[in-house]
């Protein structure tokens, strides 16, 4: 299979405007002819519902949760990045391109990554006209901060509750285009499989939440906005309903995953205190803006934080990384914690965990100032761990945080199943092998706004005259009895362990060998343990009660099943790069001071798999990266 | 530490619910509330029992998902914090806790501790939005808004819609709400054009979907996880009669 990524010809800065201008449209008319269907009501999901709703386009829009304002996008604290260069420090779009593009370490497609920073521009503008409340200096303009990975202040922000604000931007868009009638929302929905005929998508089968029934829904093309998979992990940032299995019945009806192992794992988490702890809570990397990161010298130190003298203290960040010091990207500020945790230098009762301390900022800003910027945060950690962190140093530990790999799309955002779009997080496109700090939102707002409604478009103008398909094509029975068999399958087992105990199992074990450092032996024992985890989960699971009714332990269990298929995916991914490379490390592959060692030469591709089914090997097909207008360079942060 | 449960059980909004005892001996207090129920709903399952429904999801006080009566007041005694974010540390050992769910005429019980609380979104699908089309807007730095404007809007705006409001209410009204998302729109000049006519629109649904009145308790405000200030109804009050007085 050659994968064809699609990206327009001519120079970087005019790929774009190029698409859209040749882009084929749809007659205003013919639209309501084109039945639409989006999976997730988050930025991407809403956004892309909303925008494709308002072109006229009937929608039918899902989510698992009671209510669209409740996706996990609500929960992204710091902000999103535009290179509107309002501080006038030297930014501009090809710069926020470059950054990106370093940040991801080079494996990511310049067009994509070009067009991300180019649509930056129109993000700001859309949320300001939504009513979002970005912080704003006195005068009335906006306000910008910095973040990981980057010299200039292009971060955009509403507190530490930005992504809250700008999905109730997109919800509110999309409550809009429900009231018009031109959106159907069926909130309490979970899409369980993907109906693909003659080769195009067409359709999904969902399950009521409510009444447990399976249920098909017919449209002409399917949008896939359901976030990322990092809850693979169960302890994590993400939200308890976060899943793959949108994804994972996608890929299995014949959609390739791009690079499932590139996980990003966030280096300011609250660490874990016990065997109970269902999640992990993430501090806003903002707080690395004014936050100093330090462990003691002495490793095994007693002593409690303020009680230990400044020049015993190693603010290891800044030793490393002098230029970039605290605002290193994610990676690199994982790595290098887990790095003092492992060497014996961790804090906290679990010696798990490295400060993070303000007093130097308290001194010289004051408290009201740290307090303005990030009050909620340290009001958020207190409530968590008790502890006032104006008066000692936060204490932080790396979590599983953000998937950057994902449905394989080409640069229309379409899979390899024709009619098959995958946005936002739940694609594999644009962040590389590392996402920088305010990325994400950006990433899910512009797939949904900016591109989407063009590249859907342009599919859509096809099928106008092909025949339609309803939910009576008897590859809708097919499906919806695969799904019916899989739930009834499920309850049967009639096991006696539950589905959190096989998740927490598997999130262990993917932690240890698929998560800060990897080594081909390590990943190869993880294939292994996790084959003997699926075995074991499909003898002694327990779900109860029955698939016809309302039953979260039935919708856990769907979900660890898909789990457990893509943490093999996971692994041999893992395992077929050799190189290290932005959150992919694989310790054989270290520079003699313990840096990523990237390998060019043979793996500057995007590594996209294909099911064989499930007792066969995923098939690899490397869409190799073109650079033509930027070098690859070493990525270096000194 | 010893915790004594008392949970409502109903199986749907038709079937009559009971108050059901169980027990846990071995609660860590470091445990978060939800973590405790998931405690005992891993002892439920492994006896072949229903687990207690609840609805959570980001479990850091931010989706609003969350949400039960903890020893009557919603999400529990703690001012200021979701259900997710209540640490068994606030209960001594052996206490004895009642859970429930939120109760109010427009949030019906679909089973245990899950409720439909749909009519919320209602109340933003009769108008809580900016009439504006995705794709082309003007440049944000064309729109100036002061700082303080900004922060005032942000307080009004972080409201999580959770449902506390309600729950607490005598009247179960939905007042604090809706008059957050009201204030959030009409301080912004984005927003100012159609206040009136979002007022109007907002409170009727708002009553239309069997919420009671607001009778100036106060009770939400306190019992608010995003600390959502009583003047936003004041300002919702303020707002409504303005677009009555001057409607055609």
């Amino acid at each position: 299979m050659e994968l064809d990524a699609k990206i327009p010809a001519g120079p970087l800065e005019t790929k774009w405007s190029q698409y859209k201008a040749q882009a084929k449209l749809v007659n205003p008319a013919n639209r309501k002819k084109l039945p639409v269907i989006v999976v997730g009501t988050g930025l991407a999901g809403a956004s892309a519902a909303a925008s494709l709703a308002e072109q006229g386009y009937p929608v039918t829009s899902f989510c698992f949760q009671d209510s669209a304002r409740r996706a996990h996008s609500v929960a992204a604290q710091g902000g999103v990045n535009a290179a509107k260069n309002y501080q006038n420090d030297g930014d501009s779009v090809y710069r926020m391109f470059y950054d990106t593009l370093k940040g991801g370490d080079f494996r990511a497609r310049e067009a994509n990554v070009y067009r991300l920073a180019e649509c930056s521009l129109n993000l700001i503008d859309q949320a300001v006209a939504q009513g979002v409340p970005f912080a704003r200096e006195y005068g009335g303009y906006l306000s910008n901060r910095s973040f990981g990975g980057v010299q200039v202040s292009r971060t955009f922000y509403a507190r530490g509750q930005t992504g809250q604000q700008l999905l109730l931007g997109a919800y509110q868009a999309l409550m809009r285009q429900v009231s018009l009638g031109k959106v159907t929302l069926y909130s309490r929905h979970e899409m369980l499989d993907l109906v693909v005929v003659e080769g195009k998508a067409k359709g999904i089968i969902a399950r009521n939440l409510d009444t447990g029934l399976t249920e098909r829904f017919a449209a002409e093309a399917v949008v896939i906005a359901t976030g990322g998979f990092g809850k693979i992990y169960y302890l994590s940032t993400l939200a308890m309903g976060c899943n793959g299995s949108a994804i994972w019945r996608a890929h299995k009806r014949g959609a390739l995953m791009a690079c499932p192992s590139w996980t990003q794992i966030h280096p300011t988490s609250l660490p874990q205190s016990g065997d109970y702890q269902s999640k992990l809570t993430l501090m806003s990397e903002s707080l690395r803006n004014d936050g100093r990161i330090w462990v003691p010298q002495l490793p095994d130190e007693q002593r409690a934080a303020n009680d230990i003298p400044e020049q015993e203290r190693d603010y290891y960040l800044e030793r490393r990384y002098p230029s970039f010091g605290n605002l290193a990207p994610r990676d690199i500020s994982s790595r290098a914690a887990k790095e003092r945790i492992d060497a014996g230098f961790g804090v906290g009762a679990q010696r798990n965990a490295v400060y993070l301390d303000f007093s130097k900022a308290i001194r010289e800003q004051g408290k009201d100032k740290i307090k303005e910027k990030y009050g909620n945060l340290f009001s958020m950690y207190k409530k968590i761990t008790a502890d006032d962190a104006y008066a000692a140093p936060m204490k932080i530990s790396p979590a599983a945080h953000f998937s950057m790999g994902g449905l394989w799309v080409d640069y229309e955002l379409m899979t390899t199943i024709p009619g098959l779009f995958a946005i936002g997080e739940a694609n594999f496109a644009d962040h590389g092998a590392n996402r920088l700090g305010a990325n994400s939102l950006l990433q899910a707002c512009v797939d949904g706004y900016f591109i989407l409604p063009y590249t859907l478009a342009n599919y859509l103008s096809g099928e106008l005259k092909k025949e339609k398909i309803t939910t009576d094509h008897p590859e809708f029975d097919r499906v919806e009895k695969d799904v019916v068999t899989q739930l009834d399958g499920l309850c049967d087992i009639k096991g006696t362990k539950t589905a959190d105990y096989f998740h927490k199992k598997l999130g262990k074990l993917l932690y240890d060998k698929c998560g800060l450092s990897r080594s081909a032996e390590g990943l190869t024992a993880a294939i292994e343990g996790i084959k003997i985890l699926r075995t074991a989960f499909y003898k002694d699971l327990i779900v109860p009660g029955t698939a016809d009714e309302i039953n979260s332990e039935l919708e856990k269990a769907g979900r660890v099943a898909d789990y457990l298929e893509i943490a093999e995916l996971m692994c041999h991914d893992a395992l077929s790069r050799e190189e290290s490379c932005g959150a992919h490390f694989r310790e054989e592959y270290q520079t003699a001071d313990g840096e990523a060692l990237r390998d060019d030469e043979n793996y500057c591709y995007v590594s996209a798999w294909e099911w064989k089914g499930k007792d066969s090997l995923p098939v690899l097909h490397p869409e190799h990266l073109k650079f033509e207008f930027i070098k690859l360079s070493v990525r270096s942060y000194s | 530490m010893k915790i004594h449960l008392k949970i409502w059980r109903q199986k749907d909004a038709k079937t009559k619910g009971k108050l059901v005892d169980y027990m846990l001996d071995e609660v860590d207090h470091h445990m978060s509330f939800l973590e405790m129920m998931d405690t005992l709903n891993e002892q439920l399952i492994l006896k072949g029992e229903m687990p207690v429904e609840f609805d959570h999801d980001c479990r850091e006080g931010i989706c609003g998902t969350c949400g039960m009566m903890i020893n009557g007041q919603a999400h529990g005694p703690v001012p200021g914090l979701t259900a997710c974010q209540l640490h068994m540390r606030e209960f001594k050992d052996g206490a004895t806790i009642y859970v429930e769910p939120f109760r109010a005429a427009a949030f019906p019980v679909k089973r245990d501790l899950k409720v439909d609380r749909s009519a919320f979104d209602r109340i933003i699908q009769a108008g809580g939005f900016i009439t504006v089309n995705t794709g082309q807007p003007v440049e944000a730095n064309t729109l100036l808004i002061t700082h303080e404007t900004a922060e005032s809007a942000f307080d009004s705006a972080a409201c999580i819609g959770c449902g506390a409001c309600v729950a607490t209410c005598k009247n179960s009204s939905a007042a604090l709400f809706t008059s957050a998302k009201i204030s959030h729109l009409a301080k912004v000049p984005q927003g100012e054009k159609e206040a009136a006519k979002r007022v109007l629109k907002m409170v009727s649904r708002m009553d239309e979907e069997g919420f009671g009145h607001c009778s100036n308790t106060e009770a939400c405000e306190v019992e608010c996880p995003q600390g959502i200030s009583v003047l936003n109804i004041a300002r919702m009050n303020w707002e409504y009669t303005k677009a009555n007085l001057l409607k055609d």
